[in-house]
């Protein structure tokens, strides 16, 4: 499906498979490290941690009382929901700042957008209690006083398309916008939907964006009974040990990624910085288990050869892998089992690093929010380090950019995301269309 | 934002059909009650207000291990049945050499809360006798684990991948009736354009929920203390939520070939925006723009929609649907309640199943909205407009 322009006399940039090169030319990020790019990138290479115990709400009765939430925005009224959304906006508007792309509000294409699932969270549920004006009550009573207009803006916030509706208005998004749930696995799904849609040449431009601002009591709760989270709590900064013998779960953790992805063609003839380029993108689903993976490894080893064959790269080509590494103790070794067995005698030449050692899990957003990174790393060639890596496991030989930043040549990132329900993305970024 | 179809782009057969809901499970079933114009509500366990509730369902049929269905809660049990029931239809299921590379996008919400663990609490926080640990304590010791996973909309995917095996890319789209127009549009633009080969599409409701039913008060969207079909609904409206499961398999006309597969319609084009809805007529205006994208071929045909009985939205699609009068109008929310993300999937698949059996369903309207539609319609269009936002349309064709 080669085509050319201008009469044919010139062919469009394209990749080895005849398809449009996806590039990044802006990029937005808030995590608990801070607001923006720069304060992001000084303090992951300086090894700091944003894990602190949560003070927005009483920790008492829970087993992890620490996160990486982000305690420098807040919203009124207290909702996740709206804290996600306002995550959402200050990566997108980074983002879109960067590119310099479109007018004011009036971005040239769809909405890709990975989210927290939604719904009704406790102070709101508290309010409605309160407002029935009885005790020993029940839905019926609930049901009473929940319509005539005074709870209306409830319905809108805890709708699922809202923080996706809003982000399409304030930025003019086009088309119908997508609001998606891939769990961990979300931002890199996002991105992925993104190229698909530009590859098509259904869009020359696409906004990316993964967000997630649901630390809040119930989140904290659920992870816990499923023993999923760290309970290394004192102190917070030390709890993320990725590939850590004693390590003992994630962290939850708060943030946003955007990226305005466009055709190389279309970047170039606006003159646009180019940023890096989304090589290839994979995503092969786990049909085992909905919390563990399969023993034997072979949907994420499937995954990470599908990207690696989307991006026609072989494995010698990667020269550094920003690990899905959140610290639970089956996903570090299942990840390293099955890259392992994916990259062979070129694995000890791949320095590994997981950025959930200093930012935490932020869950539906860590996919998009590794990508930035990833996109950084290329930039200022410098891998971020894994922080608490004081016991290695011997089980996971992997090369850990141990405790400090390690200056490297790289030109082909591989990042990985693997959620709950089977989901498997991975994204292999480079610097410069091949 | 929809080009049109670009050179090269592959022809797409719908070529498997699953259905459950409070009609009953299966194509035969579903056939039969629309040609007799069966309704089945319940407007007496949650009253005031009425549900469309899932017919008796052995789920046994299709999520054989009793395991997996304690995994799940209703949503998750009914979309994995439809999924089953869809792959059937297709000649796939336990075709792991299909299955594994089949490409899946679930339309999903929520799944249930607790509602005892909720109410207690309530309670207690009304009563003043909650200290700051208490929301934590409660919800540590009285939640189940697993509930969390009955909750999580992807989970709904992952149930599928492992009742079913369907395990190739997997995405969980989100936002009400939208999120199930937008798995269509984009499964559509997969295979088309080859990035896809064949797709499982679809969605999963319960609406037997008081959960849902709070949420959707909070905007007064609730239809009470009387059933009325979708379009004799008043002025303020409502909608009567329903549960259904439906789900399609959607392929390339070059892979279903090669299988053998027997088509049961053509999913031509699938349109989709998002009117900022702060005036009136912007439904209408949306649904109007909307419409020459579909490439129609005539003023005549015939039309299903998910039109949800609330105002406004549903006063701006009649609207719009007078612009049309040639076109014969079937509203889903009469038989079938609201069903939220599965009310999409619901008119492709009543579409496709009206193309393979050569008639458009009668009407079931005391307004005279809806026309008899004698002769074999070669063309049917889905309209779908969300019950606050999300406007969207699909083609699907008769394949002669």
């Amino acid at each position: 499906m080669r085509r050319s322009i201008d009469g044919g006399n010139m062919s469009a940039p394209r990749d080895k498979f005849g398809r449009p090169i996806v590039v990044v030319t802006g990029m937005g990020v808030v995590t608990s490290l801070g607001a923006g790019k720069k304060d992001n990138w000084t303090r992951l290479t300086a090894g700091e941690s944003g894990i602190r115990t949560v003070t927005r709400f009483p920790i008492d009765g829970l087993k992890s009382t620490m996160a990486g939430t982000v305690d420098f925005v807040s919203v009124d009224p207290v909702s996740s929901t709206g804290l996600t959304e306002q995550l959402a906006k200050l990566a997108t508007e980074e983002a879109l700042e960067q590119a310099a792309i479109g007018g004011k509000a009036d971005f040239p294409g769809p909405l890709f957008l990975a989210v927290a699932p939604v719904e009704v969270e406790w102070p709101q549920r508290l309010e409605l209690g309160r407002a029935i004006g009885k005790t020993d009550f029940g839905y019926e009573d609930m049901l009473r006083v929940s319509g005539g207009g005074r709870f209306s803006a409830f319905h809108h916030r805890f709708m699922f398309g809202s923080v996706a509706s809003h982000l399409a208005e304030t930025y003019g998004t086009k088309g119908s916008p997508i609001s998606l749930s891939t769990a961990c696995a979300s931002g890199a799904t996002a991105i992925q939907l993104g190229v698909e849609a530009i590859r098509r040449g259904d869009a020359d431009a696409a906004l990316c964006v993964a967000t997630d601002g649901s630390v809040n009591p119930e989140a904290l709760v659920r992870f816990s009974l499923l023993s999923a989270l760290s309970t290394q709590n004192d102190p917070p900064q030390a709890a993320s040990k990725p590939f850590s013998k004693n390590r003992d779960g994630f962290v939850m953790a708060e943030g946003a990624g955007a990226m305005v992805l466009e055709s190389y063609e279309s970047a170039m003839a606006r003159g646009a910085r180019i940023l890096g380029v989304v090589a290839g993108c994979g995503e092969l689903t786990d049909s085992f288990h909905r919390t563990r993976s399969s023993p034997d490894g072979k949907p994420i080893i499937g995954c990470m050869r599908k990207t690696l064959a989307d991006a026609g790269l072989e494995p010698e080509q990667i020269d550094h892998i920003n690990a899905h590494g959140t610290a639970t103790p089956e996903n570090d070794k299942m990840e390293y089992n099955t890259t392992a067995v994916v990259f062979g005698d070129h694995l000890p030449k791949i320095p590994v690093s997981s950025n959930k050692s200093m930012v935490g899990h932020t869950i539906s957003a860590a996919g998009a929010v590794e990508a930035v990174f990833s996109l950084l790393t290329l930039e200022h060639q410098r891998i971020p380090p894994t922080i608490n890596y004081e016991v290695p496991d011997p089980a996971i030989l992997f090369d850990v950019v141990a405790n400090q930043a390690r200056d490297a040549r790289v030109t082909a990132v591989m990042s990985n995301s693997f959620g709950f329900g089977g989901q498997n993305a991975s994204l292999i970024l480079t610097r410069e269309p091949a | 934002m929809t080009e049109p179809t670009a050179p090269g782009a592959k022809e797409v057969w719908i070529t498997g059909i699953g259905i459950v809901s409070s009609l009953g499970e299966g194509l035969d079933a579903h056939w039969d009650a629309l040609n007799q114009k069966r309704i089945n509500v319940d407007d007496k366990r949650f009253a005031p207000y009425i549900v469309h509730p899932l017919a008796p369902v052995s789920f046994d049929a299709q999520i054989p291990k009793k395991g997996d269905q304690r995994q799940m809660e209703a949503w998750q049990r009914i979309g994995t049945y439809a999924a089953g029931l869809a792959l059937d239809s297709a000649g796939v299921k336990g075709n792991q050499e299909i299955l594994g590379r089949m490409d899946m996008i679930v339309a999903a919400g929520g799944g249930e809360r607790d509602i005892a663990v909720d109410l207690a609490i309530m309670n207690a926080d009304a009563k003043g006798n909650s200290s700051p640990a208490f929301l934590n304590e409660r919800l540590m010791n009285d939640l189940r684990p697993t509930l969390f996973l009955a909750q999580l909309s992807n989970l709904l995917a992952g149930n599928i991948a492992i009742v079913h095996g369907v395990s190739g890319t997997s995405r969980t789209f989100m936002g009400e009736e939208a999120a199930s127009i937008d798995a269509a549009r984009i499964a559509l633009a997969r295979i088309e354009s080859g990035q896809s080969e064949i797709a499982l599409v679809g969605a999963a409701h319960n609406g037997e929920r008081p959960d849902l039913l709070i949420l959707y008060e909070f905007g007064d969207f609730n239809l009470t203390e009387k059933y009325a079909p979708v379009w004799q609904r008043d002025d303020k409206g409502g909608f009567a939520l329903g549960s259904a499961g439906c789900f399609l398999v959607m392929e390339s006309r070059e892979h279903a070939e090669a299988r053998g597969a027997k088509p049961y319609a053509r999913l031509t084009k699938v349109v989709a925006d998002l009117a900022q809805r702060k005036q009136a007529g912007a439904v209408t205006k949306s649904l109007e723009a909307l419409w020459p994208k579909l490439g129609v071929t005539g003023d005549t045909g015939n039309l299903i929609t998910g039109a949800t009985g609330v105002g406004p939205v549903t006063s701006e699609e009649k609207e719009f649907l007078r612009q049309h009068p040639g076109f014969a109008v079937r509203a889903t929310g009469t038989m079938f309640g609201h069903t939220l993300e599965t009310q999409f999937p619901l008119g492709l698949a009543l579409a496709a199943l009206s193309l393979s059996r050569g008639a458009l369903f009668p009407p079931n309207d005391p307004t005279g909205l809806e026309v008899e539609k004698p002769g074999v319609p070669d063309q049917i269009v889905v309209l779908g407009a969300g019950h606050w936002q999300g406007e969207g349309m699909a083609l699907v064709e008769a394949i002669k």
